[in-house]
């Protein structure tokens, strides 16, 4: 059976468009332009949600984004937990679930778009209600580029919870539709609705969450962003996101049909939807006297209003007695019953004369004052000022580029709110550059004034503790007074403790009703001032934020950026599996029918062992390092000699930081006297360049030195094994490729019988221990390159493969991996590289690091080899080694760790490399590696497993 | 987000910026000369003042200069950027 | 080692059919194979040297770019850094520009590099451009902050770009981007204009 509370008309719903909505299996009925809270009402459902904790019915208490007990789980169309009925905008086939206090996420993946976008303004205005729009205009006609963002659907603020009339300009509807109209008809002005800012942050920086397309549910259009992030950079901020309205504490003060005064109103005004029939009010200010009048007016049963203060405003009593409402002055509600639904009152004088009742109603307005949104400028670490008139922090500083005005800064009246609006309006396009005058008339409306001071009043006092304290502080949190006054017995006196001991404030509402009053309670219980307690802190988002909006487009593939090679869709199409290495996709193997990774890693190994073949090395880092000073650069860079580097060679280069550890390795090839050519890791690329870049620009300007990354203006394909020279040679008719005319560690330039001829600069080394050749031609060519490699070795059965291969290969020969052999912590003493660090350059960074004693240190860790005593075991990369076959009790002595660990088909075994103390010393020593369960023994070797004295390399 | 003004290009958002850590720690004229102390001195021992701070960034994302640049460590407000062929803006008082 | 190559595969090659599909909200092209010459030069004297070789002087203000026509046709110069500048021109002229380079270059501390494959370019235009590139570009676009012949090195979402406003007016710009990150931003330049293909401005 549902009940109709919606007025035959007024309201801003469009009634001739009915929506299907349900919430717990019960199908209603609502009008675009409903709130599910609002259409809930209509259907004179009160009772949405049970509480987290004692599971208490819990109702619509507010009509904003302040509410902390309206909480709806979204099933249809796509499950979301967590939300605010007075945030949801109603939509056809809405369904919806009350909240036991926490949500569900969807268990799939969410179909909807998001995005970001970035914008620049002269000025940004939050908050489209009177002031808002009013600063809005007069900076729009100033010329400047203005963003006004405003979280309603439309704007108008708290005009939409009135029924007040602007003595010049008509209904403030009018006015509002007047001033938007001309925003929007302004070059420069982009007004957006629906549109949260839930972060300001430092230069003039504003997120703001846009919800696109969830008012139109499953008629979203797909292809729409349903949410997007709007990035505002603005020269001047103008705050005006007015106040929100908070409730004072009493026994039972959460019962479904308790509600905000000022709630009441814009549902009575922007929905036409009676809260309830019969309507008590409770209040310390002059406020909800509007509401008590207004809800009477329509026909609506409004027996009594209590006023905490002694003496009541005059005239608004006086309005009152018209309309048949007794006012009770300096009376308190006491307590509440009902289960579902509030049905009766307790009141009680809170001095003086008066007796203790009880009143029938079935709903009850509150209204404890007001409590400015100063949110955004706290975030701005703008510090907050308590104004005692109005019990409520306001913002107590001047920001730079920042004003807040209207209620957001403790304006409470229309005149003011205009009159700051304007001012503000004017000062912020005129401090981004823009003079022309352009005043906007300020309306002025017969809006009831505040006759009297408000009273501040946390809670309605109480004789004796009541064992079950059901004095709600943060209903969301299922807080209450007594777990405020334990925290204050317990000791505690800060805020920010008194928050995290209680989780006041702490839910998704995150305290926007609750937290001023915790600030008073507390300030009561300890006997201090407010104004002595520093509030606590408001951080971004404002409202809850979906991680889907934050994350945007960037998921799936455009998640992180997939960086490829020429080559790639030739991979791809030969089925390779890919290597994330930093944002590479590397070959990992190329697997045949029926393969598994380890038997496409021996194939590939042996093809290279044993006749020919092919990777893609285009990832390496390369930078071009030219000018006179070029080799003295390089020479303090490197550990070794690079300035006597002849030209036409190459040299493999380490390099240290200052503080002696290896962070990477590479070729260097000297191309002119002023000019080399040098590789970094595939994953350091970027990092090396900028250490190169840092060095040169800061130490060492006066060096004629320019570095230029090239490393993908070139494919490179490393052309590996012992019929690699047969293959270039069928491809390279004017390379002579003999040992004697093109010996290891030298380049050559040369043409290549490729598609017409393709330049080429062909390198001879080797990061695998056979005859190679580096092979780079522009990388427009790398495909066709590849392709030509693959026909001319095909008579040898040429073999393209990844980078596991290139792993093991390097490995067989105790070639380091920078950054997986090594970790920061390692010397290219250590990695027994001795030999590539100059004994003749007077300097160079890292070597007087070597010198440290901590360097020369005999138990330093050490490259070496392990063999498994089982020549079918593969130690697990990061196994830690010890000395003994039994595990002892810890604490373990830990030796080191294996570093790199492969099947070889080369040495037809497993075998590791390792990081251990003393390792060099302790080579042909048994050692032990826990695997699971198991101690493995291994023996200690030298690094290099396979043709250690290199004539493989060197053929 | 922050903008970090580049002495080259202008105010960018601070994502196209690497922090290089203190300014103005000169390598040392002869690295051989120094006792271990002195060394691990410059290699591993920087300034954390609560204040105005010197420090080297990059404009990595733009124009890959490195630049100094005087930070408030305690509100991250650049109080100055200056090239690497400026001398460092005298400051008074603790901003 | 520097080559006339004026042909190959482009790292947007494959894409053209699926940029083409974004008009006319975003006209999306590839322009293949252009030559592209770092260079670096400090000393003003040499700097003004360089210009007559081009046919078109060197940016002096930063985040700028030049172009004129000169003995290599038409050219553009952008301004990468106080003493960095990339030379943009037809397709095959690397050596030939290069060597005039070197010759006005002479002794001055200074560098010529090809790096003609290192990043690709693309035209845009069209009215909803600089939405396009606002999801992802936190550079002020606006043609009053952005005026024709701006040159600034950022972040297109999640790439690094050089970005020229070509022509403010006519709303076209010239991007280019490393050839490793030309397929994710091609996906993501894509992505980023489902909204605008559905409504035109």
């Amino acid at each position: 059976m549902t009940a109709n509370f919606r007025l035959p008309v007024g309201g801003r719903v469009n009634r001739d468009e009915a929506l299907r909505f349900s919430l717990d299996g019960r199908p209603m009925l609502g009008y675009r332009g409903d709130t599910l809270a609002s259409a809930l009402l209509a259907n004179g459902v009160h009772q949405v949600a049970t509480s987290i904790k004692y599971g208490r019915p819990r109702g619509i208490m507010a009509a904003g984004v302040e509410d902390a007990s309206a909480l709806v789980q979204i099933e249809e169309p796509f499950p979301e937990p967590m939300m605010s009925a007075t945030t949801v905008e109603l939509y056809d086939g809405l369904i919806a679930r009350g909240l036991p206090g926490q949500g569900r996420l969807a268990d799939r993946p969410d179909p909807a778009r998001y995005d970001a976008k970035h914008v620049h303004c002269d000025v940004v205005v939050v908050g489209a209600g009177p002031a808002g729009l009013v600063a809005a205009l007069t900076s729009a006609r100033s010329g400047a580029r203005v963003v006004l963002v405003d979280d309603q659907n439309q704007a108008g603020g708290a005009l939409l919870g009135s029924d007040e009339y602007f003595d010049d300009l008509g209904s403030p509807a009018a006015w509002v539709h007047e001033v938007l109209a001309e925003l929007r008809a302004t070059p420069g002005v982009l007004v957006l609705e629906r549109t949260t800012a839930f972060g300001a942050y430092d230069d003039g920086f504003l997120l703001a969450l846009q919800r696109r397309t969830d008012h139109l549910g499953a008629a979203a259009p797909k292809d729409v962003a349903r949410q997007r992030i709007w990035r505002i950079r603005a020269k001047q901020t103008v705050i005006a996101t007015g106040a929100h309205e908070r409730p004072v504490v009493f026994a039972d003060n959460d019962r479904p049909g308790i509600m905000l005064a000022g709630a009441a109103r814009t549902y009575l005004h922007r929905y036409g939807v009676l809260p309830g029939r019969r309507i008590v009010v409770f209040t310390t200010n002059d406020s909800a006297y509007t509401a008590a009048i207004e809800l009477a007016e329509t026909g609506v049963d409004v027996p009594m209003l209590l006023d905490a203060r002694a003496v009541p405003p005059e005239g608004l009593v006086a309005e009152c007695a018209a309309r048949g409402i007794e006012v009770r002055a300096g009376h308190a509600v006491t307590g509440t019953e009902g289960r579902e639904h509030i049905t009766d009152v307790h009141i009680a004088p809170l001095a003086g004369t008066g007796h203790p009742d009880t009143i029938m109603c079935d709903t009850l307005l509150v209204s404890g004052g007001w409590n400015p949104v100063v949110h955004l400028f706290s975030q701005l670490r703008g510090a907050l000022r308590y104004a005692p008139e109005l019990g409520a922090f306001v913002p107590g500083e001047e920001l730079p580029d920042v004003q807040v005005v209207g209620s957001a800064a403790g304006a409470l009246d229309l005149a003011s709110c205009v009159r700051q609006g304007g001012e503000a309006g004017r000062a912020a396009s005129e401090a981004a550059g823009f003079t022309r005058p352009a005043p906007v008339p300020l309306p002025t409306s017969d809006a009831r004034v505040a006759e009297a001071a408000a009273m501040v009043l946390w809670q309605v006092p109480e004789g004796a503790e009541p064992t079950a304290d059901t004095r709600f502080v943060d209903l969301q949190r299922d807080a209450t007074v007594s777990d405020v006054l334990r925290a204050t017995g317990a000791g505690l006196r800060s805020l920010e403790h008194i928050k995290r001991y209680t989780t006041i404030g702490t839910a998704h509402d995150q305290g926007k009703t609750s937290g001023m009053i915790a600030a008073g309670i507390v300030a009561e219980a300890l006997g201090v001032k407010i104004a002595e307690q520093r509030p606590t802190t408001f951080r971004p988002p404002y409202t809850s934020v979906p991680f889907a909006a934050l994350a945007g487009r960037d998921r799936g593939e455009l998640h992180d950026p997939v960086r490829i090679t020429a080559m790639h869709s030739w991979h791809v199409a030969q089925g390779a599996l890919f290597e994330d290495v930093g944002q590479w996709k590397r070959p990992w193997y190329y697997p045949r029918p029926g393969e598994d990774m380890a038997d496409a890693v021996l194939r590939e190994c042996r093809a290279a062992r044993e006749s020919v073949a092919l990777m893609d090395g285009s990832t390496l880092g390369k930078i071009d390092v030219q000018g006179q000073d070029s080799g003295e650069f390089l020479d303090m860079l490197y550990t070794n000699m690079m300035s006597n580097l002849k030209v036409g060679r190459i040299r493999y280069g380490v390099m240290c930081g200052v503080d002696g550890m290896v962070i990477d390795d590479g070729t260097v090839i000297r191309l002119a006297e002023d000019r080399f050519l040098v590789t970094t890791t595939t994953g350091n690329a970027a990092k090396i360049l900028e250490w190169m870049e840092e060095w040169l620009q800061t130490e060492w300007p006066h060096l004629r030195v320019f570095l230029t990354s090239v490393t993908e203006h070139w494919a490179t394909v490393p052309l590996v094994g012992p019929r690699s020279r047969d293959v270039l040679a069928s491809l390279a008719p004017e390379l002579d490729v003999s040992n004697e005319a093109f010996g290891f560690m030298s380049w050559r330039d040369t043409v290549l019988d490729v598609t017409g001829g393709v330049a080429a600069r062909v390198c001879r080394i080797s990061f695998s221990g056979e005859l190679a050749y580096e092979i780079n031609v522009n990388a427009w060519h790398g495909r066709a390159l590849w392709e030509a490699l693959m026909a001319a070795g095909e008579p040898y059965g040429i073999t393209p493969y990844g980078t596991e291969t290139m792993h093991v290969l390097r490995a067989e020969k105790g070639y380091p991996i920078i950054g997986q052999d090594t970790d920061g912590t390692v010397t290219p003493q250590d990695l027994g590289m001795s030999w590539a660090v100059s004994k003749k350059k007077p300097d160079f960074i890292g070597k007087r690091s070597f010198a440290r004693s901590e360097n020369n240190r005999p138990d330093r860790k050490q490259l070496v080899g392990l063999l498994p005593a089982n020549p079918a075991t593969v130690l697990p990369e990061g196994a830690q080694i010890i000395e003994s076959a039994h595990l002892p009790e810890p604490p373990v002595r830990m030796l080191g760790h294996v570093t790199s660990s492969y099947a070889s088909a080369a040495l037809d075994r497993g075998f590791a490399l390792a990081v251990v103390r003393s390792g060099r010393d302790r080579i042909g020593e048994t050692l032990y590696v826990p695997v699971a369960d198991d101690v493995v023994p291994v023996t200690v070797t030298d690094s290099v497993l396979f043709d250690k004295e290199g004539t493989r390399r060197d053929g | 987000m922050q903008l970090i003004s580049c002495p080259w290009c202008g105010p960018r958002e601070e994502v196209e910026f690497h922090y290089g850590g203190q300014a103005h720690v000169a390598y040392p004229d002869d690295p051989a000369a120094l006792s271990d102390e002195d060394w691990a001195r410059f290699v591993f021992f920087r300034d954390n003042p609560s204040g105005p701070f010197a420090e080297r960034w990059s404009h990595a994302a733009g124009c890959r200069r490195w630049f100094n640049a005087i930070r408030d460590t305690r509100s991250h407000e650049l109080l100055d950027v200056y090239r690497m062929d400026e001398a460092q803006p005298a400051r008074t008082g603790t901003s | 080692m520097t080559a006339e190559t004026t042909s190959g595969s482009s790292p947007l090659g494959a894409w053209t059919a699926r940029l083409a599909e974004l008009a006319p909200a975003v006209r999306v092209t590839e322009r293949p194979f252009l030559t592209q010459l770092t260079l670096r030069v400090r000393d003003a004297q040499a700097q003004a040297a360089i210009g007559p070789a081009l046919g078109v002087e060197l940016p002096s203000t930063p985040c700028s770019f030049t172009r004129g026509t000169g003995p290599h046709g038409e050219l553009e110069v952008l301004w990468l850094g106080p003493d960095e500048y990339l030379v943009l021109a037809r397709p095959g002229v690397q050596q030939s520009l290069e060597d005039a380079i070197r010759a006005a270059l002479g002794d001055a501390a200074g560098a010529v590099v090809d790096v003609s494959a290192q990043r690709t370019t693309l035209a845009l235009s069209g009215p909803r451009v600089r939405d396009v590139l606002a999801h992802g570009c936190a550079i002020d676009l606006h043609p009053s902050a952005a005026p024709t012949g701006t040159c600034v090195q950022t972040l297109l979402a999640q790439a690094g770009i050089v970005l020229l406003v070509s022509d403010a007016g006519r709303d076209e710009f010239t991007l280019l981007v490393r050839s490793s990150f030309a397929s994710y931003l091609a996906a993501w330049l894509i992505d980023a204009s489902v909204e605008y293909r559905m409504v035109p401005a």
